[in-house]
């Protein structure tokens, strides 16, 4: 067993263990808890695929920042009995058959077609020769790399003879060559206003009313 | 050129490699073992969203599903050689909107527990026809 085989194990038998738990426990601060090591188990997959950025924004913003808000909600409503709720068992037997199902069907559907990609054998994907894999994404995200799709979700490589735009009557050909420049500053932007919306508008949910009937 | 290759290219290479080959009788981790992580996740969270009746265990399945399908992204990212880094950026986007849901969530919830001092999403049968 390589060492990357044993690394993946582990931290996927973690991260399963982990969520499992959560789901069975009935105490919603355990739950919590079981949540934390959930996360901090994704991320660690992250890093065994090769995206360290990722892996650290999951431990920052999810580890760090969302769940710290998932506990605050936790304690700010755990009142006697919002603690343990508990769910029925005929509930439960329905969830867990559903659930079963639900995931012998994606097994099943994973062990079906088994996906390879050929061309990873000749040409390792190398994103930037010198760059490393976090500033290439935060130069795509500010537009500067080039970070477009080169080739459909179906993952086939297109044919390397798509670069000279021999047709003169392509209207969409100069649209093509503008669009390879700008990377996701777009979606960057939009997910900028969209946490401004966000902020605002949960300041505004969560904000402590004020009665009318006490002040006059 | 070859003395900086790093340990992410050489986990990869090995990973492709051995995956590839059928009839290999130690397989490597590959893309399917990620995948059926990814889907357990989901799985555990639809179960949870289904089962708690508290609304913030609803949350945590839902940043569960997230999680799975993350992991996803990343792995398919990973293993393709066609797509660069547009897993990870799509990765990224999904844990931005986690948080954002988790806060207007949370701010909901909250507000539904100062009016009705309950989260049980049973109790929550305002609107039913």
């Amino acid at each position: 067993m390589t060492l990357h085989a044993f690394l993946f194990y582990s931290t996927a038998l973690l991260t399963a263990l982990c969520a499992i738990t959560m789901v069975l426990t009935e105490n919603i601060v355990r739950a919590a808890a079981w949540l934390l090591f959930t996360l901090a188990g994704v991320s660690g997959l992250f890093f065994l695929l090769g995206a360290e950025f990722v892996g650290a924004t999951q431990l920052l913003v999810y580890v760090g920042g969302t769940l710290v808000l998932v506990v605050f909600g936790v304690m700010l409503t755990a009142q006697g009995p919002f603690i343990t709720m508990r769910t029925s068992a005929a509930e439960w037997a329905v969830s867990a058959a559903v659930g079963l199902l639900f995931f012998g069907m994606l097994a099943v559907a994973l062990g079906s077609k088994p996906m390879s990609f050929d061309e990873a054998k000749k040409k390792p994907p190398t994103p930037g020769d010198s760059l490393t894999t976090t500033s290439v994404l935060g130069q795509s995200l500010l537009g500067v790399t080039e970070a477009t799709p080169r080739s459909n979700i179906t993952g086939v490589t297109p044919p390397a003879s798509t670069a000279p735009a021999s047709a003169s009557g392509d209207i969409a050909a100069p649209f093509q060559r503008e669009r390879k420049q700008i990377g996701y500053l777009l979606p960057f932007e939009i997910v900028s206003v969209h946490l401004l919306v966000v902020l605002i508008g949960a300041a505004y949910l969560a904000r402590a009313k004020r009665r009318r009937g006490v002040d006059a | 050129m070859t003395g900086d290759i790093g340990l992410h290219h050489y986990l990869l290479v090995g990973a492709v490699d051995s995956s590839l080959k059928v009839g290999e009788t130690v397989p490597d981790i590959g893309l399917n073992h990620y995948l059926l992580v990814g889907a357990l996740l989901f799985v555990c969270g639809v179960v949870c969203m289904a089962t708690k009746r508290n609304a913030i265990g609803v949350l945590m399945g839902v940043e569960l599903v997230l999680n799975g399908a993350t992991v996803n992204f990343v792995a398919f990212a990973h293993f393709n050689p066609t797509f660069m880094i547009e897993g990870q950026v799509f990765a990224l986007f999904v844990i931005v909107m986690a948080a954002a849901e988790a806060a207007i969530a949370l701010a909901i919830v909250l507000n539904f527990y100062n009016n009705h001092t309950t989260v049980d999403v049973d109790s929550a049968e305002e609107l039913k026809g």
